[in-house]
C-alpha cells in the first residue's frame, strides 16, 4: 500500500523555522512507522535525522508525535495509525535537528529523584540476597517497567508549562524506589518532590498515562506519591 | 583540531559490560565511559529470560553442573579455565546485583527467584534444573537500569551520544580514542592509559535479527583495522524463536515456563531431536530442529515458521506428559494469568506485531540471528590477547558481546550473555585501572583524529552511484540466506563473493547530508562500512572450519571432527588480505564427548 508521511523538518544549519515535508513510500500494513521512516531516510531524503535503536518498544529511543499522540515509532504499526501519517518531534524539549530532541535535561530531572536504592544498614551476614516477598516486590513492579523514553512527560501539559517540572517520568522513578521495601531514601525523595517543581503541578490531566508505551498507570503512581507525601506513610 | 580529553581508562559502550567496567574501574582511576547512546539505550536492555547462576534457590544446583553445562553448551569449544571462572563467580556476581538494587522476582521465601532455561541441567539426572535468575521477561532492562543507576550514584562520567570511531595505538599499546559529539559533529581525541571496548555484537550483517539497529559491530571493525585479530567469528547464534519476519525475540524463558515448538501437522517436535529435555535443548539444536521441519515441509501451511505455543491447555498437557513438578512436589500446572505474569512483555509483543494474545493463540516463529560468540580474543581479565602465546596488548581491554574469552565455544547457554557482561565487565574494569595505576601516558600523536577524518571526507564525496540503504539489504540478505543456520562450500563462496562486491561498491556511495548537526547519514554509512568488514570475516572464516560445531552448522561437513577442529579460529585482516590462523581450546576438566539432550 502507498503510505503518506509528512515529517516535521528542521536543520538549524540551514532553516530559520521548521516546515513539514510530505514524502509517500510503499509499505506494509503491518510495517511499524520506523520501517516507513527508514525507507524515507534510505531512499528519499538521507538528511531526516531520527533517534532508533532496539526497533521493538524496550530502549525508549524512537518517542516521537504521530498523528498528534506521543507513540514509539517502532511499537506502531500503519495498520493502527492508517496510510495519512503525520510525525513531528515529541514537545516541550529543544528541537536539534528534524525529529531528534535535547534530552539532557530530562535526564538531568530523573537524576534529580535520586535513582538508586538506598540503603545504608549491613547487608545480610551470609552474603546472600536481601529477603523480600513475592507481594513486597509487585509493590512497585510498574514501576520498574519504565524505558525513559519521555512520552509521558513530553505529553504533559504542566511541562509545556513549565520545563522546570521534572515531569511525570521522574516521578515514576521516584515510585520505583520508594515503594521498593529494600529502600530507605524515601523521606530524601519525598522531601525532593515536595518542592515546587514536584508533585504539586501534576494536575491529573492523565496525558501521560495514555502516552506510556509500556502502559504505566502513571497518573495512579504519581497519587501515591500525593498519598504517601500528606499521610507520611508508604504502603 | 579536535578537542582533547585526559582519562586513565575510557570505557568504550555503556551496556551492561562497560556500565559494570565503568563502575569498577572509576573506583581506582579517573575513568570516562564514551555511549554512541544514551546508557540506557543500549542493547542489554532487551535481553529477557534471565541471568544464571547456581543460587539453588529451588532445588539442587552446584557451580560444577553450571561449568559442565556451559561446556557441553559450547560443543566443547569453550575455554574451560575461563569457563570455571565464570560459574563460579556467577553465584556473587548476582548477589551484588540484587544488593545494588536489581528488582528480581521472589520465592514464596522471599529469595531470588530461578526459572529453567535451555540446557541448564541437574548433571546426575539430566533433568531441567532452575537456574536462570529472572525478573519478569525484562531481566536485562533490569541490570542495565540498575547498573546506570549504581553510575550515578557513583558520579561516573559519562560522555553520552559520542561515537567512538578509532582507536589510537602508540608502540603497541592502547593510547586513546577519537570519537565525534553527535549534537555537535565535532571530533574529540581521548588520551588514555587504558581503553576497553564494550561494543556489543554485531547481529544487523542479518536479515531477521532480534539485534537493535545499532549492533553494527564497530568495535571489532575499529580494532580489526588496527591489525588485532578478531576470534570464532564463524560462530553466530541463530535463536530458535524469533517473532515470523520481525525476528523480535521471544524469550527461552517461555519454554521454560512450558511452552513447546509445534509443526504445521500439529506435533510437538522436539522430543524427536532432544528425547531428554526436549523443548530445552540448546539453542543451535533447537534452530536446526525448526529448520529441518521447515526444510520437510513441516512449517506452518508449508511456509517457513512454526508455532511457539504457551497456551495454558497445551502446557499442561505437556507438563503431564514429561512429569514435571512444582518444587514442592505438585504436578505443574499453568492458567493463563501465569503467562501474564511470568512473560508480560512477550504477550505484549504479540498482540503489538503480530496480533496475537499467546494465552489463547499460538505464535508464529522462526529462528532468528541473537548472538555473536565471536569476538575480539581475550583472557578471563579482560586482556585483549592477539596470538596463540597469551601475548596481550598493553592497555587494551575487551568485555560483553563483542569480546571472545571465550566462554560460549561455538554456542552459548541462554542466560549466560548476562552472566558474560556482568562478570568479565568487572574484571575488565579492575584490570584496566590496576594497569593504569602502574603505567604512563604514551605520547599521544599529532593529528590522531586526521585518518577518520578523512575517511568521513570521503563518505561525503562518493559519485553517489550506489545507495546505502539498498547495499545494506542486499548484505543482509545474502548472509542470512548463506551464512545461516546451515552452510556449505558453494553458498558460502557465493557469499563471500558477494560481500566483496559489497564493500567495492561501497566506494560509490555519497552521503547526501553536508551538515555536522547529528548527521545519522553520515554515521550509517560508516557503520555499514563496519558491518562489511565483519561480513566479509565471519563468511571467511566459516569457509574455512570444516566440520559442524554448535552455531556452525555445514550440510557438507556434518559432524564435528575434533581431530582437525578441536581449536578457535583467530583472523587478521592485512594489507586487505585475510589471514587465518588458529590456537588450542583450553580443556582441563572435561574432555569432548557426542552432545546429546
Amino acid at each position: 500500500m502507498e503510505v503518506t508521511i509528512k515529517i516535521f523538518r528542521y536543520n538549524p544549519e540551514k532553516d530559520k523555522r521548521g516546515h513539514y515535508e510530505t514524502y509517500k513510500v510503499e509499505a506494509h500494513e503491518n510495517d511499524r512507522v520506523l520501517d516507513v521512516l527508514e525507507l524515507v531516510k534510505g531512499h528519499k531524503d538521507g538528511t531526516l535525522s531520527f533517534r532508533r535503536s532496539c526497533a521493538h518498544g524496550v530502549c525508549g529511543s524512537d518517542a516521537m508525535r504521530i498523528n498528534g499522540r506521543n507513540m514509539l515509532a517502532c511499537k506502531t504499526l500503519i495498520r493502527d495509525v492508517g496510510a495519512n501519517i503525520t510525525v513531528e518531534p515529541i514537545m516541550g524539549l529543544k528541537v536539534a535537528k528534524d525529529l531528534i530532541v535535547d534530552m539532557n535535561p530530562f535526564f538531568d530531572n530523573y537524576k534529580k529523584m535520586l535513582p538508586y536504592l538506598i540503603n545504608d544498614n549491613p547487608l545480610p551476614a551470609d552474603g546472600k540476597e536481601r529477603l523480600q516477598s513475592p507481594e513486597q516486590r509487585a509493590r512497585f513492579d510498574e514501576s520498574t517497567k519504565c524505558i525513559l523514553c519521555a512520552a509521558c512527560t513530553t505529553s504533559c501539559p504542566s511541562f509545556w508549562a513549565s520545563d522546570e517540572y521534572y515531569g511525570p517520568a521522574a516521578l515514576v522513578t521516584a515510585h520505583r524506589f520508594i515503594f521498593d521495601s529494600r529502600d530507605e531514601g524515601a523521606e530524601q525523595r519525598l522531601h525532593v518532590l515536595s518542592e515546587t517543581n514536584g508533585t504539586a503541578r501534576c494536575h491529573t490531566a492523565y496525558n501521560c498515562t495514555e502516552a506510556c508505551p509500556r502502559d504505566i498507570q502513571i497518573t495512579k503512581a504519581i497519587g501515591e506519591l500525593k498519598m504517601a507525601m500528606v499521610t507520611g506513610k508508604i504502603d | 583540531m579536535s578537542k582533547v580529553h585526559q582519562f586513565e581508562v575510557i570505557v568504550v559502550g555503556a551496556g551492561g559490560a562497560g556500565l559494570m567496567a565503568g563502575l569498577y574501574a572509576s573506583r581506582n582511576a579517573k575513568t570516562a565511559v564514551i555511549s554512541k547512546l544514551y546508557p540506557t539505550r543500549s542493547h542489554t536492555g532487551a535481553a529477557q529470560g534471565g541471568i544464571s547462576a547456581a543460587l539453588g534457590n529451588y532445588e539442587e544446583d552446584k557451580p560444577e553442573w553450571h561449568m559442565y553445562d556451559t561446556v557441553k553448551g559450547s560443543d566443547y569449544l569453550g575455554d574451560q579455565d575461563a569457563i570455571e571462572f565464570m560459574t563460579n563467580e556467577a553465584i556473587d556476581a548476582v548477589l551484588e546485583l540484587e544488593h545494588m538494587g536489581l528488582p528480581f522476582d521472589r520465592t514464596p521465601e522471599g529469595k531470588i527467584s530461578q526459572r529453567p532455561f535451555g540446557g541448564h541441567t541437574n548433571n546426575e539426572t539430566g533433568k531441567p534444573v532452575r537456574r536462570a535468575a529472572h525478573a519478569a521477561d525484562r531481566t536485562g532492562h533490569m541490570i542495565l537500569q540498575t547498573l546506570y543507576q549504581q553510575c550515578i550514584k557513583n558520579n561516573v562520567t559519562f560522555f553520552d551520544e559520542y561515537q567512538v570511531l578509532d582507536f589510537i595505538m602508540v608502540d603497541g599499546k592502547a593510547t586513546g580514542v577519537v570519537a565525534i559529539e553527535l549534537a555537535t559533529g565535532e571530533l574529540h581525541t581521548f588520551h588514555a592509559k587504558a581503553v576497553i571496548f564494550a561494543t556489543g555484537g554485531y547481529g544487523r550483517i542479518f536479515e531477521v535479527t532480534s539485534n537493535a539497529y545499532v549492533y553494527t559491530g564497530d568495535g571489532c571493525s575499529i580494532l580489526l583495522r588496527h591489525g588485532i585479530p578478531l576470534e570464532d567469528m564463524e560462530f553466530f547464534q541463530f535463536h530458535p524463536t524469533g517473532i515470523y519476519k520481525l525476528g523480535i525475540l521471544i524469550t527461552e524463558g517461555a519454554r521454560g515456563e512450558g511452552a513447546v515448538l509445534i509443526n504445521g501437522k500439529g506435533e510437538r517436535f522436539m522430543p524427536k531431536y532432544a528425547p531428554t529435555v526436549k523443548d530445552l535443548a540448546s539453542r543451535d539444536v533447537v534452530s536446526r530442529a525448526i529448520y529441518n521441519e521447515i526444510k520437510a515441509g513441516n512449517g506452518i501451511d508449508g511456509k517457513n515458521y512454526v508455532y511457539l505455543d504457551i497456551r495454558p491447555e497445551t502446557v499442561n498437557k505437556f507438563a503431564a506428559l514429561d512429569g514435571r513438578t512444582n518444587p514442592d512436589g505438585s504436578p505443574y500446572l499453568i492458567t493463563g494469568d501465569t503467562v501474564l505474569t511470568k512473560i508480560p512483555d512477550i504477550v505484549d509483543f504479540c498482540r503489538v506485531y503480530l496480533g496475537v494474545d499467546p494465552v489463547t493463540q499460538m505464535m508464529p516463529i522462526q529462528p532468528t540471528a541473537h548472538y555473536a560468540m565471536g569476538g575480539i580474543p581475550t583472557n578471563k581479565y579482560g586482556e585483549v590477547v592477539i596470538d596463540d602465546k597469551g601475548t596481550t596488548v598493553p592497555g587494551l581491554y575487551a568485555a560483553g558481546e563483542c569480546a571472545c574469552v571465550s566462554v560460549h565455544g561455538a554456542n552459548r547457554l541462554g542466560t549466560n550473555s548476562l552472566l558474560d557482561l556482568v562478570v568479565f565487565g568487572k574484571h575488565a574494569g579492575l584490570k584496566a585501572a590496576e594497569y593504569a595505576k602502574n603505567a604512563d601516558y604514551q605520547k599521544m600523536p599529532d593529528g590522531a583524529e586526521s585518518s577518520i577524518r578523512s575517511e568521513l571526507e570521503a563518505l561525503k564525496n562518493g559519485s553517489g552511484k550506489e545507495n546505502a540503504f539498498d547495499l545494506s539489504n542486499e548484505m543482509k540478505n545474502v548472509m542470512f540466506s548463506d551464512v545461516g543456520i546451515y552452510r556449505n562450500e558453494k553458498d558460502m563462496t557465493s557469499a563471500l563473493e558477494k560481500v566483496r562486491e559489497l564493500q567495492k561498491r561501497f566506494k560509490e556511495v555519497k552521503v547526501s547530508d553536508t551538515g555536522k548537526i547529528f548527521n545519522t547519514e553520515l554515521l550509517n554509512a560508516w557503520e555499514l562500512s563496519n558491518m562489511l568488514e565483519i561480513a566479509e570475516v565471519v563468511a571467511a572464516s566459516a569457509l574455512n572450519r570444516k566440520e559442524s560445531r554448535g552455531g556452525h552448522a555445514r550440510d557438507d561437513y556434518q559432524e564435528r571432527d575434533d581431530e582437525n577442529w578441536l581449536k578457535h579460529t583467530l583472523i587478521t585482516k592485512k594489507n586487505g588480505k585475510l589471514e587465518i590462523k588458529y590456537k588450542p581450546v583450553v580443556i582441563t576438566k572435561h574432555q569432548p564427548k557426542a552432545r546429546v539432550y
